[in-house]
């Protein structure tokens, strides 16, 4: 036999204040001070309190990128980072992607390709692949690059570098889901900026 | 989530000392955050410890490799050492969660990583796990990606980690720092099995730090290989895993280390299996006698009997991919549709 | 009825809202940021059916930041006189599902509201719950019409005895699971109420149906309700019609005093969005030795809630693709303790032609007849039950190209024999087909003094490149290039407009368009072309050409390939080559088209290798409700996959020659997979998803 849960089973006795902090956070190369909630993400920070709303909710939980953000550079969950916990690291979002005003070639490739239809995880699988293209060239391996996938294909091993194939891309993207089904066009947009 | 204060760490000592009540330690947050936010994980005090500076890989003097608690999975993916010496650990890393996790997760959060059961996730139910005593509707309910290995009456789950599979069938250290002095707590052995106490998944005690994992020199381990089953071919936890390394001399195998993952509240080391096969020839016959004797030990529930037959083909492949490839030193064939 | 010479429609155009997405400027509805703003989020029952005794709410309204906590015993009345009682929310104590809304509570902040939500206290009184389907309940029934008007049973001749006396029978079930839509972008709706009445940005489908929707349950004339929409993140059938948040949120508003933002979180989604109906259907197929159908009979039953009826279409699609001269479909439904099921990417189609396309091959097996040949076999020359002749009918066609582009020529049907490693390795055929319908929408067409055009049309752009391809046949249409265009859509306060649903968006938004467009160019020929500087405006109802036109029997058709390879070790199936081949009429634009066939196969393959709600049936919930639990498609599952299409020429459908394309390509996909698993491994799954437990035993 099981008891009811009730809601104290999952919850201390009364209900603590809201604790606050005051930082500053760095994003797209702008200082912005901000009082946040210790439990306010990246995700509602930028999106509620800095009307950067690039950056999408699509799970609020780390299971479809479509918050994806860049923090010194690599690719991350927004909705799972705590702002507080990023006052001195640099934030870019989508709209910190374009150069003075000129989109960057992964924006460009996009629209080319249509790399995209509802545009909701678009911003995510724009950041993620600014992130993916980096991390690909500094050498990281993917279950791809780890495992031969195709007959025939030659496992690199650990001092080969092999090309960004689109096995490689399809693996590398796939923490960016897209209920739309724009796969095959982002694999495309990719491989055409991708070096 | 509930309120809490949030203090941030700079190194050991002062992470220890926050670390005290009701606190948590913060690393990656691909875990904690999204517990807190479903309301799991309740912490009055979280301490981050993402500034800690234990964020290095270093060769140990016998050989080994002493893995800071704070390395990222990519880092620790993309090592070189790690790369050579221990490719089943790499292949395990860039197996789990995507890129953007594994740029967040730390090595001591993937060894803390809590069960990705369905009741012990949704706090309107009952989970023993969770709230001790309130039962565990999975028996009866849904367990189709749960335990068929040494569960018990109070809980079916499983530990989701694919870092840690291999961590287990390397027998590697983990480095703990408490209020108490520093320990180390070997793999297998630092996870627990749920007994009547699923609450505990580890041995570590309130205000514990995961400090490093060492890994024992293992040289044979560069021959070595994970294989990951899941149903979605990224981006997904693992129905089952295998991580094995083989040494095989003369067509007899000297030594192996295999561990299984989705098939028990730990990652499971195949202890019976090793038994089985050091000394014993290096053929299929004997690969499928090990697995056999492994897994003649599970109790599966009605709705995931088909680990059993699952665990044990992968096994069997595995090995069987480890001996008969001689291109294997650094990178497993995954199989074209894993 | 003419189609029109268009030389911008027919070009393969970039979006033209590309730009505001690739930048994160596209603004969707929880976007919005109107002064003094609050946040809401709802509580939902955490049992599956009884009563509400109590909600604490004295206690959460001791958090700082909380504002109100609204339940049936203070929420403000509605007046859901006949329509959907769903949207009744807060209205009663009475449970009939586990998710629904019982409270929301509002915060300055969305953590405090959060927080509040989570630990408000409810009191039930539960009562025992069913939430399970299966063949034989008690409680199933025969509704009076299935989704949206079809006659919930057809028979002709006597396929008993044809089935009796049949050379080859085939008599199989089949079951497809419930599964979400889970668009992207989760639903979202900001309401905001002044002297004029209420403003909601909402992320629909459908502007117009929504105010139409919201109007009399809050006792407001249409006019004042005004819905605002933009850009939607996806919906495939969930944002269609207006779900109960989008009166929660607008009674949370009211009863604060305040503009309040809601956006139902991914978890809640699986409850309170709609989701497609689980079903077990038997087919029984009789047919002579040469494989030529003597009897169809297609039987479906399926589950919605005690809260409101939604009876799929299972077996619709059944009545008119093959010819039999003897042939029943029939559908059942039971009201059961469970969330009220709705529309999902093909309704009717996607699960029904999982079934009847799986059985055709079981039967090309039975009969040892190509399955595409047996297909062409069995081609009716008119609708066979309604005896109309089609408009247009290019299976055929379909087939036969998508045999010579994926190299079906020589392909050996004996099962489990093709081994690749430790693979083994098949191809699946099946056949693809959604219905043709056209809806009575307005539009109008201005001329402005520069030169430009603006025409407007409460149309909705989830994605489809609605607002790309409007604008291309507006520009044919005034005879202007596409740069002087504008199109405003996604705004209740444009002349009204049907969903983006059924297929149906093009057709309709555009042939009012056209006429808009027409009549503004009358106008302005009339002025030799001389726009005043107020401008000038035409506009445009369809509604009695819609009413007018000849009733053909009209579908889009398509023939969908696949290559499998599943795991001998393991069972895991993967789809290494996917291939639609489409006849819809004439394509508009093939760039945005090739992208949402092929979203729509890309649909079909996660339902057909992955997707699976799991009812809870001790707790009566979805319980896997999440993406790390409910599985779609990602990259790595998605790898060589086309569209195409061949040319048809179908004057009677509208002024564009167009077929829908929103759905076709998800029907027949699952089909096609599951027949290519059993080419490869000789195991038929009858029951989706295919998932490697199905597998692993028989594979072996």
């Amino acid at each position: 036999m099981r008891g009811p849960v009730r809601s104290e089973d999952n919850n201390g006795p009364g209900f603590p204040a809201p604790v606050t902090a005051d930082i500053r956070l760095s994003v797209n190369g702008d200082e912005h001070p901000v009082t946040v909630d210790t439990r306010e993400t990246l995700l509602d920070t930028l999106r509620e309190h800095l009307g950067l709303t690039g950056a999408k909710k699509g799970c609020d939980h780390g299971q479809c990128g479509a918050c994806t953000v860049l923090v010194d550079g690599r690719r991350a969950k927004a909705c799972l980072t705590l702002t507080v916990t990023v006052d001195d690291r640099e934030i870019t979002t989508v709209e910190g992607l374009a150069r003075d005003g000129v989109p960057h070639p992964l924006q460009a490739a996009f629209v080319e390709q249509d790399a995209f239809q509802c545009g909701y995880c678009t911003p995510g699988q724009l950041c993620s692949a600014v992130g993916m293209l980096a991390e690909f060239a500094a050498g990281w391996p993917s279950s791809v690059t780890l495992g031969a996938v195709s007959p025939g294909a030659v496992a690199p091993g650990v001092e080969g570098r092999p090309p960004l194939c689109d096995d490689e891309i399809r693996e590398r993207m796939s923490g960016n889901l897209c209920r739309c089904g724009a796969y095959p066009n982002i694999v495309a947009a990719i491989r055409q900026v991708a070096p | 989530m509930r309120p809490f204060a949030y203090q941030r760490a700079t190194d050991v000592p002062s992470a220890v000392a926050a670390g005290t009540g009701q606190a948590m330690y913060l690393g990656g947050g691909t875990n904690l955050v999204d517990l807190m936010r479903l309301g799991v994980a309740t912490p009055e005090v979280l301490v981050d410890v993402t500034r800690v500076p234990f964020d290095t890989i270093e060769e140990t003097p016998g050989g080994g490799l002493l893995i800071g608690a704070g390395v990222r999975n990519s880092d620790l993916a993309a090592h070189p050492l790690v790369l050579r010496n221990y490719p089943m650990l790499a292949q395990a890393v860039v197996a789990g969660g995507s890129g953007q996790i594994r740029n967040m997760a730390t090595v001591a959060g993937n060894l803390l990583q809590r069960t990705r059961c369905s009741y012990f996730q949704d706090i309107t139910k009952p989970c023993n796990k969770r709230v001790p005593g309130s039962g565990c509707p999975a028996r009866e309910g849904d367990h189709r990606n749960l335990a068929i290995l040494g569960h018990s009456e109070a809980c079916v789950a499983t530990h989701p980690s694919d870092m840690a599979v291999p961590l287990a069938a390397l027998g590697a250290v983990v480095n703990v720092e408490s209020s108490g002095g520093p320990r180390a707590i070997p793999m297998p052995g630092f996870h627990r099995l749920p007994g009547d106490a699923p609450e505990r998944d580890t041995l570590l005690r309130p205000g514990d730090l995961v400090t490093a994992v060492e890994l024992p020199a293992l040289p044979f381990a560069a021959r070595s290989r994970y294989r990951k089953v899941r149903d979605r071919a990224s981006f997904a936890f693992a129905v089952v895993s295998v991580a094995a390394a083989l040494d095989v001399a003369d067509g007899v195998v000297r030594d192996c280390r295999i561990a299984l993952g989705g098939v028990a509240h730990v990652p499971w080391r195949a202890e019976r299996a090793e038994a089985a096969l050091r000394g014993a020839p290096a053929t299929a016959e004997e690969f499928a006698r090990a697995a056999e004797a492994e897994l003649a030990q599970a109790s599966p529930l009605p709705r995931n009997a088909f680990k059993v037959p699952l665990a044990r083909n992968v096994l069997v492949r595995t090995l069987l991919d480890l001996t008969a490839r001689e291109d294997l030193t650094a990178a497993g064939d995954t199989g074209e549709t894993s | 009825m003419t189609t029109v010479a268009m030389p911008n429609v027919g070009s393969a155009l970039d979006r033209v809202d590309a730009l505001e997405k690739v930048t994160g400027r596209a603004r969707y509805a929880y976007e919005n940021f109107p002064a003094d703003l609050a946040y809401a989020v709802p509580v939902q029952a955490t049992i599956a059916k009884g009563e509400i005794s109590a909600v604490d709410v004295d206690a959460v309204l001791q958090l700082p930041g909380v504002i109100a906590a609204i339940w049936h015993a203070n929420a403000p009345r509605l007046a859901p006189r006949n329509g959907d009682p769903e949207l009744a929310v807060l209205q009663s104590s009475r449970v009939a599902y586990r998710g629904q809304y019982v409270a929301v509570v509002v915060a300055e902040t969305l953590e405090s509201a959060s927080e509040a939500a989570r630990v408000l206290r409810v009191r039930y009184d539960a009562d025992e719950h069913d939430v399970e389907l299966r063949p034989g309940h008690p409680g199933l029934y025969r509704p009076d019409h299935v989704n949206p008007y079809f006659p919930t049973d057809t028979e002709q001749g006597d396929p008993d005895a044809a089935l009796a006396a049949a050379r080859v029978v085939v008599d199989a079930t089949y079951s497809t699971p419930a599964e979400h839509n889970n668009p992207m972008e989760p639903h979202a709706t900001v309401a905001v109420w002044d002297a004029e009445g209420l403003t909601v940005y909402d992320s629909t489908q459908g502007a117009s149906n929504i105010r139409d929707t919201l109007a009399p349950l809050f006792g407001l004339p249409p006019g004042s309700v005004r819905v605002i929409s933009p850009h939607v993140g996806g919906g495939f059938g969930a944002k269609a019609r207006a779900h109960p948040h989008v009166a929660l949120a607008a009674l949370a508003a009211k009863q604060v005093g305040r503009p309040v933002k809601l956006a139902v979180t991914r978890q809640q989604m699986f409850a309170v969005t709609g989701y497609r109906t689980p079903t077990i259907q038997r087919v029984r197929l009789g047919a002579d030795a040469d494989g030529r159908l003597t009897a169809i009979v297609h039987e479906a039953i399926e589950q919605s809630s005690t809260v409101s009826e939604f009876a799929e279409q299972t077996a619709v699609p059944t009545r008119m693709m093959y010819a039999a001269p003897n042939r029943r479909t029939t559908h059942r439904l039971v009201r059961l303790d469970v969330p009220t099921p709705s529309w999902m990417r093909a309704p009717g189609e996607a699960p029904g032609m999982y079934a009847l396309e799986s059985a055709m091959d079981e039967l090309a097996i039975a009969c040892r007849i190509d399955p595409i040949e047996l297909r062409i076999r069995n081609e009716p020359d008119v609708d066979p039950e309604s005896g109309r002749p089609f408009s247009s009918r290019n299976l055929v066609a379909c087939l036969r190209e998508g045999a010579r582009r994926f190299g079906w020529a020589g392909r050996d049907p004996e099962p489990g024999i093709r081994r690749e490693g430790g693979l083994l390795v098949g191809t699946g055929v099946a056949a693809s087909v959604f219905p043709v319908y056209r809806m009575p929408s307005q539009a109008t067409a201005r001329a402005e003094p520069d030169g430009g055009f603006t025409v407007r049309i409460a149309a909705a752009d989830i994605g489809t490149g609605a607002r790309t391809v409007l604008t291309q046949i507006a520009a044919d249409a005034l005879d202007a290039p596409m740069d002087r265009v504008r199109v405003e859509i996604g705004d209740s306060a444009l002349p009204p407009a049907w969903v983006a649903g059924g297929s149906a968006g093009t057709a309709s938004w555009g042939t009012a368009v056209v006429r808009a467009c027409e009549a503004l160019m009358d106008v302005l020929h009339g002025r030799a072309g001389d726009v005043p500087p107020e401008g000038l405006e035409a506009s445009a109802d369809t509604t009695q050409e819609v009413r007018a036109q000849r009733r053909f029997a009209q579908h889009a058709f398509g023939a969908q390939f696949a290559e499998v390879a599943v795991d001998m070790d393991t069972g895991e199936a993967r789809v290494r080559r996917l291939l639609g081949v489409f006849a819809a009429g004439r394509i508009l634009n093939p760039k945005t088209a090739r992208s949402q066939l092929i979203g729509g196969m890309t649909m079909g393959l996660s339902m057909a290798l992955l997707e699976e709600s799991v009812m809870d049936q001790e707790f009566g919930d979805y319980l896997n409700h999440d993406f790390a639990q409910y599985h779609i498609a990602a990259s790595a599952d998605v790898r060589d996959i086309d569209a195409v299409w061949i040319e048809e020429d179908d004057p009677g459908l509208n002024p564009m020659g167009s077929k829908g394309i929103g759905e076709i390509g998800i029907v027949g996909t699952a089909a096609a997979i599951a027949n290519a698993v059993h080419h490869a491994t000789g195991v038929r799954v009858r029951d989706l998803p295919i998932r490697l437990d199905k597998l692993v035993h028989g594979v072996i």
